[in-house]
């Protein structure tokens, strides 16, 4: 279709414009703002490439919670880090070592046979056995389910590491994410009437995950979102790093799955094997307790290493 | 038998109808984000007119979809609805601070 | 599939080439929009460029949902609505929150 030809046409120049424009602008807000920018563009891009999953996935890590986490990283510099140093050879040798990075890839995908090497109709053809409609849930919780459980625990790993980074006298305190005065009240409006709606869109996502596009890690971004967006007005407190029930949360994704992992060696005979009967139903059932997790996972790691001892 | 082809004609033409609108929409909202002078009434373009291109956009296309989908097409619009024109009052406020005078 | 979209039959391919063009012409004007929010001068401007993805680029969603008949990109444009705000709110009330602001 020539007119859907104009369509990717454009999005690849706006695309390469706004890239363009993160690198050369001068003020580092602007550029985080271009950033987000560039997540929502690139989802549009993916929903292009059929690629609906990832679609979701890119609009909710890569504008809200990367957004997030470039801001608040952001309000934590001095201010003289506010406009970028003008240092031009060292950037014009990292531009063009990734543009030659680019270049290659491309020259890769370009060089691909055509028809590409594929495992889809294989993965197509396992998915009845599996019960869900939805290949990708279908990779990521059974073919691949080893990999999404190390996936949890690297997270909690890497939450770890960041608290790590706290001074050993803040240890245990309270994260802080940004402050606003919201003297007109407009944020606190927003933060009760939008996370509702949010936590709604999540457990739908969650939910139609099975079958259509969705699943449990674009349900945890958009929670981590609504629930940080409650934190910032005030209508809900930052939890302190030692309290018991965030580290019980923050666990019991892992946990879930290896909990599930060793019912498997119980009742089919593997680790993580599913009963054929109720794969489709325990999948759903470990995805609940994983995006709890991974939200929390989240929001603690935007919120960096904790601050303060004792927060009022 | 007309009268099933005269419906389907004029579905055809209310969605072209609905839809050209609500671009003509888009572009006054845009022509008014260049030309205007200045970030409020930008915001004020940005947001009303934009939304509304938005709204006409999806009226249009409500006649193509069953059921629960229509309605979430709805609820997509008046979600951006709600949401932008709330929103925009965060921004026009930074927008008075960074421009002390009235 | 509980949620069907677009009954196919009954609409033709230039409709679906028309809803393409709109979406084409709606993402010309995004581009332009862009260009010049982002070439702001003042902050506010800036932060406008996720209110104006988040009208344009749902209007474009809606129209390439219904012109592919693909029920699941109404989905993208729901999340996308809630994080265009979202974003929004970030910008906006974290600017405010530099150290040492003069």
């Amino acid at each position: 279709m020539m007119v859907a030809l104009i369509v990717d046409v454009g999005l690849a120049i706006l695309i390469l414009f706004v890239a363009g424009w993160i690198v050369a602008v001068r003020s580092t807000f602007a550029a985080v703002i271009g950033f987000v920018v560039y997540g929502l563009l690139l989802s549009l891009v993916w929903v292009r490439l059929w690629a609906i999953d990832i679609a979701l996935t890119e609009a909710a890590i890569g504008s809200g919670v990367t957004g997030a986490l470039l801001l608040r990283t952001l309000s934590r510099l001095p201010v003289e880090h506010s406009e970028r140093s003008a240092n031009g050879s060292f950037r014009f040798i990292a531009g063009l070592f990734c543009a030659f990075i680019s270049l290659a890839i491309a020259m890769v995908i370009v060089a691909l046979p055509e028809p590409a090497p594929t495992l889809a109709p294989e993965a197509s053809a396992g998915l009845p056995a599996v019960g869900v409609g939805n290949p990708v849930t279908a990779v990521l919780l059974s073919y691949r389910a080893f990999d999404t459980f190390l996936e949890k625990v690297v997270l909690v790993l890497a939450l770890v590491g960041c608290w790590s980074l706290a001074a050993d006298r803040d240890w245990g305190g309270t994260p802080v994410l940004w402050r606003y005065s919201d003297p007109d009240g407009v944020l606190k409006f927003l933060a009760q009437t939008l996370p509702p709606i949010g936590v709604l869109v999540a457990i739908y996502m969650l939910w139609t995950g099975a079958d259509h596009p969705g699943g449990a890690f674009q349900a945890s971004a958009m929670l981590a979102a609504m629930w940080m967006l409650t934190i910032v007005a005030g209508l809900m407190r930052m939890p302190r790093t030692n309290d018991d029930l965030l580290r019980l949360t923050l666990v019991s994704g892992a946990s879930a799955f290896l909990l599930l992992g060793f019912a498997g060696f119980g009742i089919v005979g593997s680790f993580l094997a599913y009963p054929p009967d109720y794969a489709k139903a325990l999948i759903v059932a470990v995805e609940i307790p994983m995006t709890i997790a991974v939200a929390a996972t989240l929001v603690m790691l935007v919120a960096g290493p904790p601050q303060r001892r004792d927060m009022s | 038998m007309k009268t099933a082809m005269t419906l389907l004609l004029a579905r055809d033409i209310f969605t072209i109808v609905a839809v050209t609108f609500g671009a003509f929409f888009f572009l006054a909202g845009t022509v008014g984000l260049i030309r205007f002078p200045d970030t409020l009434t930008r915001l004020h373009a940005l947001t009303k007119a934009d939304n509304l291109g938005l709204g006409l956009v999806a009226l249009g296309l409500l006649p193509w979809a069953d059921g629960i989908l229509a309605l979430k097409i709805v609820c997509v619009w008046v979600l951006v609805q709600f949401s932008s024109s709330t929103v925009s009052q965060l921004i026009a406020r930074l927008a008075q601070q960074e421009r002390p005078q009235a | 599939m509980p949620v069907s979209f677009v009954r196919r039959q009954g609409r033709c391919e230039t409709m679906d080439n028309f809803l393409f063009a709109v979406a084409a012409f709606v993402l010309g004007l995004l581009i332009l929009g862009l260009v010049c929010v982002l070439k702001g001068a003042t902050l506010a401007d800036r932060m406008m460029s996720a209110q104006l993805l988040g009208t344009s680029g749902i209007a474009a969603l809606l129209l390439m949902a219904t012109a592919v008949s693909e029920p699941a990109i109404i989905d993208v444009a729901l999340a996308l609505a809630l994080l265009a705000a979202f974003a929004s709110i970030a910008f906006a009330t974290s600017s405010g929150d530099r150290q040492d602001r003069e």
